[in-house]
């Protein structure tokens, strides 16, 4: 049977191109292509790779931000609770020295206007005497004559006149 | 939607040559089954393209021929038996029928002629060649990092990853680079003339991968590739294996073993041969039924014609299919050969 024996002439010439286009392909196709595609390959992988590693710094970072806006904020409401203690204490610290200071002010003014008054009844004690004993010589003139004896009981009257609407 | 027209083109394009036949058939009376179907499928001295109206109108292609010194010439002088310096083309039930032999004593001369089948291989090969390099082209013109294939490239890589890295790299190993160019060259060398062996006209046609040289030549490449770079282990299992010492000593192991070696190639061979001679068989017979029935009557010749026109449309399809499964199947066991013989002890399993 032709069918199942090979033929010498068919076996050499394919030997001839097969091997030309092994020669051929392996030298300038297949590793060129194979290569290629295996560097891409890895370069997706490394791609991918880093890109989880990214993710995962930019989870660390918002987790680390997060925790600092906490910080922050809790910061923020001490140094707040802080200075509304700080005003209240200077708020209430003014209020009691200016009550103190109108007090000390108010007692000074009293004093000074209990000074002022008894300085002015005395003055007008006097006055009023001597008025009450110009008016006594006056109308004494006529019909007394000024002895001492006569003087100091009008001192005495004046005296007990002008202590009365004082209590 | 365009598949199915233009399917039905085709089978209509079929159809119509039916009634053409017949008439053919009833000039040359009967239909030479034989003939036919080795006329389709042997190696030939010319490319028989068509015969028109008693006409052969054929591609007479160059014999080189070594009797008394080399000798180049064209095949059309042999025609019918013709002979030329003393040879001719042997006649039917002759020894080395249809083979060019001495006219004297009807012996073989050393015959290396560009054949059908070596005109095939080569316009074959150039197709293969123009297209792996084209599309290695791409790559070196462009950033591979950078975008993704298209066109020719963006056609072949996913083939060619698919087998390197499925079949190859599974099969051989981590020595896998050294030998993934050739299996991809086996590959895409035997589903290149897979296919174009179903094209039925003149670049296609050709039963190359069905004729047992080009297998053989195939499984020798392999049988090559396997044993040159076969590792020390993989001697040490053939000539002295892990088995009780009367089997070695008494060489029943070694020699079944290296009976092994020949057998594994020898499979390869077989196999592709067979499969693509079947597939090429079935469908010349598919079609022969058209002239086979064509004395039959209109009726019967008709309704077989459509018979067998469908048939031949589920059998082409089919043969695709083959084209590429044993393809995928020799590159695989040849993986697995050269992959048995790159074992390391301690990845053994026992």
């Amino acid at each position: 049977m032709s069918l199942i024996t090979p033929d010498i002439g068919l076996l050499f010439w394919m030997v001839i191109i097969f091997g030309a286009v092994f020669f051929v392909l392996a030298k300038w196709g297949f590793p060129l292509i194979t290569r290629m595609v295996e560097k891409r390959s890895d370069y997706i992988r490394d791609s991918l790779a880093e890109a989880e590693k990214a993710r995962l710094s930019l989870e660390t970072l918002s987790a680390e931000q997060q925790k600092l806006i906490e910080q922050t904020r809790a910061e923020q409401s001490r140094i707040l609770a802080e200075a509304s203690r700080t005003r209240e204490e200077i708020v209430t610290g003014a209020k009691e020295e200016a009550a103190a200071e109108s007090a000390k002010i108010l007692g000074k003014a009293r004093e000074e206007i209990k000074a002022e008054k008894e300085a002015a009844l005395a003055e007008i004690r006097s006055e009023v005497s001597a008025l009450s004993v110009a008016v006594a010589e006056k109308i004494l003139r006529k019909e007394l004559s000024p002895d001492a004896e006569q003087l100091a009981l009008i001192d005495r009257l004046a005296d007990e006149a002008s202590k009365a609407p004082l209590n | 939607m365009r598949t199915i027209g233009s399917i039905a083109v085709a089978f209509l394009m079929l159809l119509l040559l039916a009634p053409a036949v017949p008439a053919r058939a009833q000039e040359e009376e009967d239909i030479d089954m034989e003939e036919y179907l080795f006329g389709h499928i042997s190696d030939a001295y010319e490319w028989h393209i068509l015969t028109w109206k008693g006409e052969e109108v054929a591609i007479p292609l160059p014999c080189i021929v070594f009797n008394r010194g080399l000798q180049v010439f064209s095949s059309a002088r042999l025609h019918h038996g013709a002979e030329y310096k003393g040879l001719r083309i042997a006649a039917k039930g002759e020894k080395n029928e249809g083979k060019i032999v001495r006219a004297s004593d009807g012996s073989r001369p050393f015959d290396i002629s560009i054949t059908k089948n070596v005109l095939g291989l080569m316009i074959d090969s150039i197709i293969l060649v123009v297209l792996i390099l084209l599309c290695a082209r791409w790559y070196r013109r462009h950033d591979a990092l950078k975008e993704a294939p298209r066109g020719l490239a963006g056609l072949m890589e996913p083939l060619i990853v698919m087998i390197e890295t499925d079949v190859i790299k599974d099969a051989v190993g981590p020595e896998y680079r050294k030998y993934s160019p050739y299996l991809l060259t086996a590959f895409f060398f035997i589903l290149i003339n897979n296919l174009m062996g179903i094209v039925p006209f003149f670049p296609g046609g050709a039963n190359i991968t069905g004729n047992i040289a080009v297998t053989m030549t195939l499984a020798l490449f392999t049988f090559a590739m396997v044993n040159i770079f076969g590792n020390k282990h993989y001697w040490k299992d053939i000539l002295w294996p892990d088995v009780p010492l009367f089997l070695k000593a008494f060489p029943i192991m070694p020699i079944i073993e290296i009976v092994g070696m020949f057998t594994k190639p020898f499979s390869l061979m077989i196999r592709l041969f067979a499969n693509m001679l079947a597939g090429h068989i079935m469908l010349l017979s598919t079609i022969a039924l058209i002239f086979l029935t064509a004395k039959m009557g209109p009726v019967l010749n008709g309704s077989l014609s459509f018979v067998s026109v469908l048939f031949g449309i589920f059998l082409d399809c089919l043969e695709l299919l083959v084209a590429f499964i044993q393809a995928y199947v020799f590159t695989m066991l040849s993986s697995v050969f050269i992959g048995l013989a790159h074992q390391h002890p301690e990845s053994e399993t026992h």
